[in-house]
């Protein structure tokens, strides 16, 4: 090995800062040079501000969502206030927010970085999903802001196509745009995992995280198409009437639920697969220890993106969808928790026996395994028939997918948020205010959605504006954990914005952490690494001590 | 009225009243599988915190012989819950298959959904908008439809729901053994005034049932009322006892397979009876030549259900 490699690929070694290039941050400055930038991390960026500001209207509608459920009888808002709130943070969360969350900001910022490679493979088509990602979502939220829309984010026929007197055409235009986004972004993902790996990096050697973006690629990919169509029929039989979904024009409503919960379910994939890949790589990161079972975990993630595309209708047990199509996606989707279930207990092995920092990624690690456990369970719960028959469409179906989908993938992404902040932004985050933000987080978050499993078993229907009068207490107790959890939103939201400007320099490795993207500096220079990288270890080399300066 | 006033008496629920046996199953289901998954998942939990308390970087213990695989350890933690939790997946399709098939004596009630109400018919003909009366020891079918959206009939003191779809008749059954007051919803998001969408349905002894008939009142039965229908709209002129030239006699045809112009057969069922008077086009017949007016946008929703319970009540073997 030439000492010019051992440097290379040793991260601690001092180098010579003067020859050094600028970072990607600095590089450039116009504004031109963001909005124009062709540079993975730069739009990594681009759309990490853009969900951030779309989570937090979301996160609005939410919280007028939960103030209005305070009181029984709906009196702070109309019925259709209502209705038109609960639809704009379904479609603002799920469609803008979460399906893009960690793959469109850390899975462009760190697949090239994490294979040794110098951008996606097609850095402007790249740039063309953001722009494409911001046309469609920009126009749905102005229309649901503006004029608003009342179908729920499931736009279920023929209410969508016939019934609701909103502005359905144009959000669906919309959301169907940002499904073109996250085509492109999946075969960029795709293309790049397969031809740009740097010398020596195999497909074995590749960390989690990437394996996790590969799985959620291939859902980008053969899912999206579906959603695509259906939206578009939905969209044609409302300014048509061409008869697809409304039985009077010789439709079928449940048409739409099948092609729907086509995507829809693998779409929680989408979301909860990149978390995973976090995840792991915090929980390595932090135990300094190579994950446990890592070809288990690896092939756990292209299975649930396999078997995702055969449970969809676990969705529509109660819609007089036959007997044994319902008994055989039942049973499909216990099989489904089978690859989940490896994940979980193959993280608790990974910690056994490690060097654990308690630092705020491992809180939020921490506190996602717990949180998805639970929604994963109560998944279980709901994949039994004769159990769903009584919770479906109840607060326990909104409890278990806010723990898969809060719980799971919005700590995740706080914690890798956090993880590879210095790597983004060349700057620490303060500890101490971390880990007091992970715990509200945390508590709010229990606190808001776990009486939300008793009031779904009691029977109280979701999408109710107002509710029987036994169910207050409990409501009022989910609306009062609602305000921690905004309140906990608050400290991660502030504290780094502050350490933009005065945070402290963070090193090119503050974490002792493995993985291709901590041997180049924080922030990285424009082209990611100052050579080529060449691989000839295994991932998560922990065990390693000879390349450490320690 | 006995039994407890109004589920809204109570200021904190913390376990829903079941009125019936099958709701008490998925009780014990559902308890039963609460304590298999705590099983499962309490050590993980455990685990975890116990190991991010022992390892912490500055503890000195021993950390000697690490393992990353072990393939026998990964099979069975993979497997093993498996087989556990899949002894629940089958309790579970077996409680619903139970739910899918009411007992052949079983009293049906008609419902219509449509936004934002349910009305519910009894056999005599007793209508009755939002609640629902039903008698104890009686298996009771509701056969729904819906006039416009879908909605969905959700009954948690029986543990059962089902989605009522327009175009399409679907079927919720109960017994119920508890009288008293319980709730009643649509489930599925149906638009404006969904969450008012809601009623009571009221759990009544036989002798209470019966004297809430008498006194709801009603002059006719559907059956009857089916019948008055079948001539008001001509369907006499083709389908009366005697005819055999132009159309076939209904006479028993209810639930008998029908045979097909294009080979197979069909059950002649509500759905199938409902889908023949609105598309008579549809799904042709052997033996006849289509001349049957569409009565699409002709006859209401409730007329449909009149009709169809008049042909059921009509079973005079076919000639």
């Amino acid at each position: 090995m030439s000492p010019l490699d051992t440097v290379l690929r040793d991260p601690d070694t001092p180098r010579i800062t003067l020859d050094r290039p600028a970072d990607y941050l600095h590089a450039q400055h116009t504004l031109r040079s963001w909005f124009f930038t062709t540079d993975h991390k730069r739009i990594a960026l681009l759309y990490l501000a853009s969900i951030t500001g779309f989570f937090i209207l979301g996160a609005c509608a939410a919280g007028l969502v939960r103030l209005s459920l305070v009181v029984p009888n709906g009196q702070i808002f109309s019925n259709d206030t209502y209705n038109k709130l609960f639809t704009m943070h379904g479609v603002i969360m799920i469609w803008f927010f979460l399906i893009p969350s960690i793959p469109a900001t850390f899975g462009n910022f760190l697949i090239p970085l994490m294979i040794g490679a110098k951008d996606l493979a097609f850095p402007r088509l790249n740039l063309l999903s953001w722009y494409v990602f911001m046309l469609g979502s920009l126009f749905t939220i102005v229309v649901l802001i503006v004029g608003g829309v009342d179908t729920g984010w499931t736009f279920y026929a023929p209410f969508s196509t016939t019934y609701s007197n909103t502005y359905v055409i144009p959000a669906l235009v919309g959301v169907i745009i940002v499904g073109f986004s996250s085509i492109l972004t999946g075969l960029n993902f795709v293309v790049t995992i397969h031809k740009m790996r740097c010398p020596g990096m195999t497909w074995f050697r590749m960390p989690i995280f990437v394996w996790t973006h590969y799985a959620v690629s291939l859902i980008f990919l053969l899912g999206t198409p579906v959603i695509t169509l259906a939206l578009m029929l939905l969209v044609m039989e409302r300014a048509f009437h061409i008869g697809v979904f409304d039985p009077r024009l010789g439709g079928d409503p449940v048409l739409f639920e099948h092609l729907f919960w086509f995507y829809s379910h693998p779409a929680v994939y989408i979301m909860v697969l990149p978390g995973m890949g976090v995840v792991t790589e915090l929980v390595a990161a932090f135990s300094q220890k190579r994950v446990f079972g890592y070809k288990f975990v690896a092939y756990a993630s292209i299975g649930l993106a396999s078997i995702t595309f055969l449970v969809w209708g676990h969705h529509m047990f109660v819609n007089g969808q036959s007997q044994l199509a319902s008994t055989v996606f039942s049973f499909l989707s216990f099989a489904v928790a089978v690859p989940s279930a490896v994940k979980v207990y193959n993280w608790t092995a990974t910690i056994h026996k490690g060097t654990i920092r308690l630092d705020t990624p491992m809180l939020y690690a921490m506190g996602y395994i717990g949180l998805f456990v639970l929604g994963g369970v109560t998944g279980l719960f709901l994949a039994t028939l004769a159990v769903d028959a009584h919770l479906h469409d109840t607060y326990f179906v909104v409890a278990h997918f806010h723990y898969i989908m809060v719980g799971g993938t919005m700590l995740a992404f706080l914690g890798g948020l956090h993880y590879w902040w210095p790597k983004f932004t060349g700057r620490m985050y303060p500890e101490a205010w971390g880990r007091v933000g992970a715990f509200l987080i945390f508590i709010g978050f229990n606190v808001t959605f776990f009486p939300q499993f008793i009031l779904g078993y009691l029977g109280m229907p979701r999408r109710y504006h107002s509710y029987p009068p036994e169910f207050q207490l409990l409501n009022v107790l989910s609306s009062a954990g609602s305000t921690i959890l905004a309140v906990g939103y608050f400290f991660p939201l502030g504290y780094l914005i502050w350490s933009l400007w005065f945070g402290k320099k963070a090193p090119a490795n503050p974490w002792q952490a493995k993985g291709l993207e901590w041997t180049t500096s924080s922030p990285p220079p424009a082209h990611n690494f100052l050579r080529t990288p060449v691989v000839d270890y295994q991932p998560y080399d922990y065990a390693n001590k000879t390349r450490d300066n320690g | 009225m006995s039994g407890p006033a109004s589920p809204a008496d109570y200021p904190l629920l913390l376990w829903p009243a079941a009125a019936s046996s099958a709701a008490a199953h998925v009780d014990y289901l559902i308890s039963a599988f609460t304590a298999v998954t705590l099983l499962l998942t309490v050590p993980i939990f455990l685990a975890i915190t116990w190991f991010a308390l022992v390892y912490r970087a500055n503890r000195k213990v021993y950390r000697g012989n690490p393992t990353d695989r072990n393939v026998m350890v990964e099979m069975s933690w993979m497997l093993i819950p498996f087989f556990l939790t899949l002894g629940f997946f089958a309790w579970g399709a077996q409680l619903f298959d139970v739910s899918k098939h009411p007992p052949g004596n079983a009293m049906v009630i008609q419902g219509i959904g449509r936004q934002w109400m349910w009305k519910f018919q009894h056999p005599g003909g007793q209508s009755e908008i939002n609640d629902l009366h039903v008698p104890t020891g009686q298996p009771v079918v509701i056969n729904m439809i819906s006039q416009d959206v879908i909605h969905s009939l959700y009954l948690p003191a029986f543990r059962v729901q089902t989605e009522t779809l327009p175009g399409r008749y679907t079927q919720v059954w109960f017994t119920a053994d508890r009288p008293g007051a319980y709730r009643l919803y649509c489930s599925e998001y149906c638009g404006t005034d969904h969450s008012v969408m809601d009623g009571e349905i009221f759990v009544m002894k036989p002798g209470d049932y019966e004297n809430w008939l008498n006194q709801a009142g009603s002059t006719q039965s559907l059956a009857a009322n089916g019948k008055r229908l079948f001539a008001s709209y001509g369907c006499t002129g083709c389908h009366g006892a005697a005819a055999t030239v132009r159309a076939p006699s209904l006479a028993g045809l209810y639930e008998k397979p029908v045979p097909m112009a294009d080979g197979g057969t069909v059950i002649a069922d509500d759905t199938y009876l409902r889908d023949k008077i609105l598309n008579p086009d549809h799904d042709l017949i052997a033996g006849y030549k289509q001349v049957m007016p569409s009565f699409n946008g002709i006859i209401p929703e409730e007329q449909l259900i009149q009709l169809i319970a008049y042909i059921k009540s009509d079973q005079e073997p076919v000639r």
